[in-house]
């Protein structure tokens, strides 16, 4: 392998890897409220598509200031996202409706209004072209000049903004989670609720407040995966969804840990990848090659299942609705 | 949950269990009015997004699914596979393993009909169709036995494990899509047996639809009513039912919990493998990533909303076989994107989780004194 | 509290009840299991919303709509069950909930966590994980949780239940040394000496009603007791004597370890006798659970014996290494009746049908289950013991904790075993149905059965059985004569490693 083909394997790792870190990031913070989302994969659908609709139609207005765009994008993704968070924490919370069927229904939910909108946007504004938004796209994947800087900048500074942006999240999650008082209240209700509640923390809030801002910022995966890793278009190939998936997973192989998901992510990344650049890959078995982020995340789901610890274990109370006067 | 309003003596609205289950007839009723809720919402939806009348709209969807015979019999095609998937889920999710693996295990059962239909076509018919039958049930079954397995033996979280085991079956089946290209280079495998049909699951009437589809219904009622029965009638039903309820109450009651466990996730693999067989060898003659085309997620839900009672999963699954053809010909009829089925299932499904809800609890308002 | 009313579903838990708690005393509320009192308690803290009547605190009406409502209004509750978080610290759970200004700092919580386990003379350190803390730490933990918030009406929901009884004599200071700092302490309880010992004055609640206060100055045993159960009862159960025993299942070096490595039972050794009910007393959690659990096959056992005496065909049969499908295949009649009754007795979504058949689904030949049989045995059953339900395939679930019991007790005694356990089998139950069970088993005695029970009221156990084995933190402290030990003595037993000072 040159040199060249190492930084391009590191750079599609880093690209991919900051699309699952920031769907985990926002999955951590849901399951330690105590909710298991299934639902990430269509967050993640919904944050992409609610950018590519801002932008869209800032651009088809004729809008060309990049950070306008940029902004623009930035907040629609972000509502979207959080309005299917909302469905989910609706019916699971106060409708207390099962979360494992009420998340794969919000990840074909979400997946059909991105890739509707995704594939009807130019109909729909009355048959314009191609459904692509160049100038918002520019701002994302604006980097520093430093990104010119021999291997070691093209490694560290070649990316959009977006890309730091989930390393910052991940880390200001951990401090969320560990170091501040709000923090402690929501790993209470993830952990026994009944506890919490006894406490005087109002779980309902809590639990709608981590899932909306959890699954905002899965949401952002979506966005950086459109504007930033496609360059501003839209692709009906399910990407998003295989993505979505692995940052579920990616949140066990972190044992809920924000910060251990940032390596793992880039981990991710890379063996999703790899098989590019291994020689003697036929077409045949590449595909049987693109199997193994797959493999490796069963194969940590059953080491941490192995290892008994007690700090590695899921929140106690995780996927189970809870309801003060049960008795 | 009961914190509305302070300033009172009362919170303004509060939520409590019912505390005598609901006649059935009634929690039907509650169903079906969250059913054309959510019609309604989803007609607002298209509505807004095209601008069509709606009454134009719900009369194209029934065309879409009813329209001439040959589409009522693809409609009907397509519900016995959704229905033979959702009998397979259902023992594994009646004890509560959330085996949302089904898409790989269609996956594989399909590469290994396929594989039957490509290597054995020699074989004299009745004999090919059986091996291709038990091909796929074991190839799914297999497919059953990892996650189940680990569960028992580790309590390893099977929703991850098997959510895994469908993304290595979609691999799998890119890589025998490779191996099996045909033509060369159009990364399909294209119509098995175009010529002679070996392995296609054939006939039942004799003036049919190309004989795609009489033994589908055949077959599915067939393994649905059994599986009505081995859930309900049987010991084994029995067990799984105990597992359900309480891990503890089962080894008390001396079922060998582990073992129950395994076998049961088997069998929900080897009737997931057979819907594969179905989709391959009674609809498509083809393999390819598409072929469970979300249809293990979908099929879940039928399941879930169905309480895991086999028959009433029959009526659920025509239900969302028939909105999904419906919002496909709106979508065909008006130049929009096939997707729209996915968003209309979607809402629908929202709104009938969301009426499970007033199934199992009362609300009550202040100032209203609640009838006990 | 005025009027307080609450249902649920037709069962009125509280019925239009009126109380009044003053400031600087201990008030105790005192009522059997399902008396009410829990649920009165609950609705001062927030847990339950009362359907009708009136809270006021300091005279001012108030709505108690959450646990923070209660806190507001000063008043803490220690539940029974403890509620803590177990991978916090006690200072992370006991800062849980607070709305603090400024800075959000563990440390200097920790501090004053410190500070005020010094002043009562509390043993725990601020930084440790609950996992790691014994029962009275965590019940600590509880206490200083609500003197952090600044309390000063304490809730005790049967605090002693957990407790050995030099812990409870420490416990009762520290309510003495609240009371001093002009706190007022709530403390539920059926224990009529610790109301004696502790209390200024008591308030009885029967069946969901008020049935009046008393000074404890003016009060006794004899005159609670009436108190409480409405009618002067005789304690005496008939106790007949032991016919013919023999031994029936012999226990033997018994030792086990729970799944994190801690040893449950050590060295356990004892015989159960046909004819006889043999008791088995102990503060809770002293390895009665693990006991059972053992025998019949459901508890991983380390070392030990544990022989069986057929009593047809004369043969030992050694249990250990079994489990309860190989027992019930070796042919030994094993009924137990678990603490647990919905988590492991029955199965809650059936009904009384699909109950009977966790006995018996495995009989008859082919794959298909015969359901005739356990319809006709629920049948006799829902009518000899009176179980109140609308039919048998009713689920279990939604029955009272009564006549779940009933259900529970009278399949188990339907298999005509040889050896019947029983795990606290009146808790939660009335007078009445006590008494049903307590005669069921005296009738499977008098059959020739070896019954083994394990109890936590003293009385009955004293009067029910005719020996005692006492268990004290997983060993045998003593195998003694129910009929001539003194009360006071089995309690010593209870508290008493039998390695101490060796």
């Amino acid at each position: 392998m040159t040199q060249e083909q190492l930084l391009t394997l590191i750079n599609s790792a880093i690209a991919f890897g900051t699309v699952i870190m920031l769907g985990a990031v926002g999955e951590i913070l849901i399951e330690k409220a105590g909710n298991l989302n299934l639902g990430i994969p269509g967050v993640m659908y919904l944050g992409g598509i609610g950018g590519m609709i801002a932008a869209f139609y800032y651009e088809l207005g004729g809008g060309s200031s990049p950070v306008t765009g940029m902004l623009l994008s930035f907040l629609c993704s972000i509502v979207f996202a959080a309005l299917g968070g909302l469905i989910y924490a609706f019916l699971t919370i106060t409708l207390r409706a099962n979360q494992n069927v009420t998340g794969l229904t919000l990840t074909i939910f979400g997946g059909g209004v991105a890739n509707f909108f995704g594939a009807s946007l130019n109909t729909l504004a009355g048959g314009v072209g191609q459904i692509s938004v160049p100038v918002t796209s520019s701002a994302y994947r604006a980097y520093t000049s430093l990104g010119y800087l021999g291997t070691i900048g093209r490694v560290l500074f070649a990316h959009g903004f977006m890309a730091y942006l989930a390393i910052v999240l991940a880390v200001v999650m951990r401090y969320f989670l560990n170091r501040t008082r709000a923090g402690l209240n929501l790993r209470a209700v993830g952990e026994n609720p009944g506890t919490a509640d006894a406490a005087g923390i109002s779980v309902t809030k809590y639990k709608y407040l981590a899932i909306i801002s959890g699954s905002a910022i899965a949401g952002l995966g979506g966005l950086f995966y459109t504007m930033d890793y496609i360059k501003g278009t839209w692709a009906n190939d399910g990407t998003i969804e295989g993505l979505g998936w692995l940052a579920v997973a990616l949140v066990i192989f972190a044992t809920w840990k924000p910060v251990s998901a940032i390596w793992g992510s880039y981990l991710f990344g890379f063996v999703y990848w790899a098989y590019l650049y291994i020689p003697g890959l036929s077409r045949r078995t590449l595909e049987l090659f693109k199997m193994l982020p797959y493999v490796i995340t069963l194969i940590v789901l059953i080491i941490v299942s192995l290892r008994k610890k007690r700090e590695n274990q899921p929140p106690a109370s995780l996927g189970l609705s809870y309801f003060r006067e049960e008795r | 949950m009961s914190t509305v309003e302070r300033s009172g003596h009362e919170p303004f609205i509060r939520m409590s269990k019912r505390g005598e289950m609901l006649p059935a007839g009634k929690a039907w009723g509650i169903r079906v009015l969250g059913f054309f809720l959510s019609l309604v919402v989803s007609g607002v939806v298209i509505i807004a997004i095209s601008g069509l009348n709606p009454a134009a709209v719900f009369a194209t969807m029934a065309t879409g699914a009813f329209g001439s015979a040959k589409t009522s019999w693809v409609t009907i095609r397509d519900a016995m596979t959704l229905l033979c998937i959702a009998v397979g889920l259902a023992p594994a999710f009646k004890m509560r393993f959330w085996n949302i693996g089904a898409e790989g295990q269609i996956l594989v059962g399909g590469i290994a009909t396929a594989a039957c239909m490509i290597y054995l076509k020699a074989l004299p018919a009745p004999l090919l169709m059986l091996v291709m039958i038990l091909a796929s049930m074991i190839a799914g079954g297999l497919w059953g036995f990892f996650p189940g397995l680990f569960k028992a033996r580790w309590n390893t979280n099977e929703t991850l494990f098997t959510l895994m085991m469908n993304y290595i079956a979609i691999q799998l089946t890119s890589f025998f899509v490779a191996t099996w290209e045909n033509p060369y280079g159009s990364n399909s495998v294209g119509i098995i047996n175009m010529q002679k049909k070996q392995g296609w699951l054939p006939n039942l009437f004799s003036q049919g639809y190309n004989g795609d589809y009489g033994w589908n219904v055949v077959i599915v009622l067939l393994v649905t009513l059994v599986m009505y029965l081995y859930m309900n009638h049987s010991k084994h039903g029995y067990e799984i039912a105990v597992i359900g309820d309480s891990e503890n109450t089962a080894r008390y009651a001396g079922i060998r919990v582990n073992r129950a466990y395994v076998r049961t996730i088997v069998l929900s693999g080897a009737i997931c493998g057979l819907a594969g067989f179905v989709a391959v060898s009674g609809a498509s003659h083809t393999i390819s990533t598409s072929t469970a085309g979300g249809r293990g997620f979908t099929a879940i839900i039928v399941a879930w909303l169905a309480q895991f009672n086999s028959v009433v999963m029959i009526i659920f699954s025509f239900l969302l076989v028939v909105l999904q053809k419906g919002a496909q010909a709106i979508a065909s009829a008006y130049n929009l994107s096939q997707e729209v089925s996915q968003i209309m299932t979607g809402i629908i499904l929202f709104f009938l989780l969301g009426s499970e809800f007033f199934v199992n609890y009362t609300i009550h308002f202040r100032g209203k004194k609640v009838a006990s | 509290m005025e009027n307080i009313t609450k249902r649920f579903g037709k069962v009125v838990a509280n019925d239009h009840i009126n109380l009044e708690l003053r400031e600087g005393e201990i008030l105790s509320l005192l009522g059997e299991n399902g008396s009410g009192k829990t649920t009165l308690m609950n609705m001062l803290s927030g847990i339950y919303f009362p359907d009708e009547g009136q809270i006021y605190v300091h005279g001012r009406p108030v709505t108690i709509a959450s646990p923070k409502d209660a806190f507001d209004n000063g008043i803490g509750i220690i539940h029974q069950h403890f509620k803590l978080v177990d991978v916090f610290t006690a200072t992370e759970n006991i800062v849980l909930g607070l709305e603090g200004e400024g800075k959000f700092d563990l440390k200097a919580a920790g501090a004053k966590i410190a500070e005020i386990c010094a002043r009562y003379g509390f043993d725990i350190k601020p930084d440790q994980k609950i996992y790691d803390m014994s029962v009275s730490q965590k019940q600590t933990v509880e206490i200083v949780k609500v003197l952090y918030r600044g309390a000063d009406v304490l809730i005790l929901d049967e605090p002693t239940a957990v407790l050995t009884p030099q812990e409870t004599d420490k416990l009762f200071d520290i309510m003495r040394a609240m009371k001093k700092d002009g706190k007022s302490l709530i403390i539920i309880t059926h224990k009529l000496h610790e109301v004696l010992d502790v209390s200024d004055r008591v308030v009885v609640l029967r069946k969901g009603e008020y049935i009046g206060d008393v000074a404890t100055k003016d009060a006794d045993q004899q005159s609670l007791t009436d108190m409480m159960v409405g009618r002067s009862v005789s304690l005496n159960i008939d106790r007949p004597l032991p016919k013919d025993p023999k031994p029936r299942l012999e226990v033997k070096n018994l030792t086990v370890y729970d799944e994190l490595g801690v040893k449950r039972l050590d060295d356990v050794s004892f015989t159960a006798n046909s004819g006889e009910i043999l008791g088995i007393a102990g503060v809770a959690g002293s390895g009665q659970k693990e006991l059972l659990e053992s025998i019949s096959g459901l508890y991983p056992i380390r070392s030990g014996s544990i022989v069986f005496h057929d009593p047809d065909s004369g043969q030992d049969r050694e249990l250990v290494g079994m489990d309860p499908l190989d027992i019930r295949k070796a042919g030994v009649g094993m009924a137990f009746v678990p603490e647990d009754r919905l988590g492991m007795g029955l199965v809650g979504s059936m009904g009384m049908t699909g109950n009977m058949m966790l006995r018996s689904w495995r009989q008859g030949k082919g794959p298909f289950i015969n359901r005739k049989k356990p319809e006709q045995l629920a049948n006799d059953i829902w009518q000899e013991l009176e179980v109140v339900t609308p039919s048998t395939a009713f689920p279990v679930r939604r029955m009272s904790g009564g006549n779940v019991q009933k259900v529970l007790v009278g399949r188990e005694i339907a298999q005509e075993p040889a050896v019947l356990m029983t795990a606290y089998a009146v808790r939660g139950l009335d007078i009445n149905t006590s008494y049903t069970i307590y005669n069921l088993l005296t009738r499977e005695k008098m059959k020739g059965i070896a019954v083994v029970y394990v109890g936590e009221d003293l009385d009955v156990l004293l009067e029910l059985c005719d020996r005692l084995v006492v268990l004290c933190g997983g060993q045998v402290s003593g195998v003694v004569d129910a009929r001539t030990i003194t009360k006071e003595e089995v309690g010593l037993l209870m508290t008493q490693h039998r390695k101490e000072g060796a």
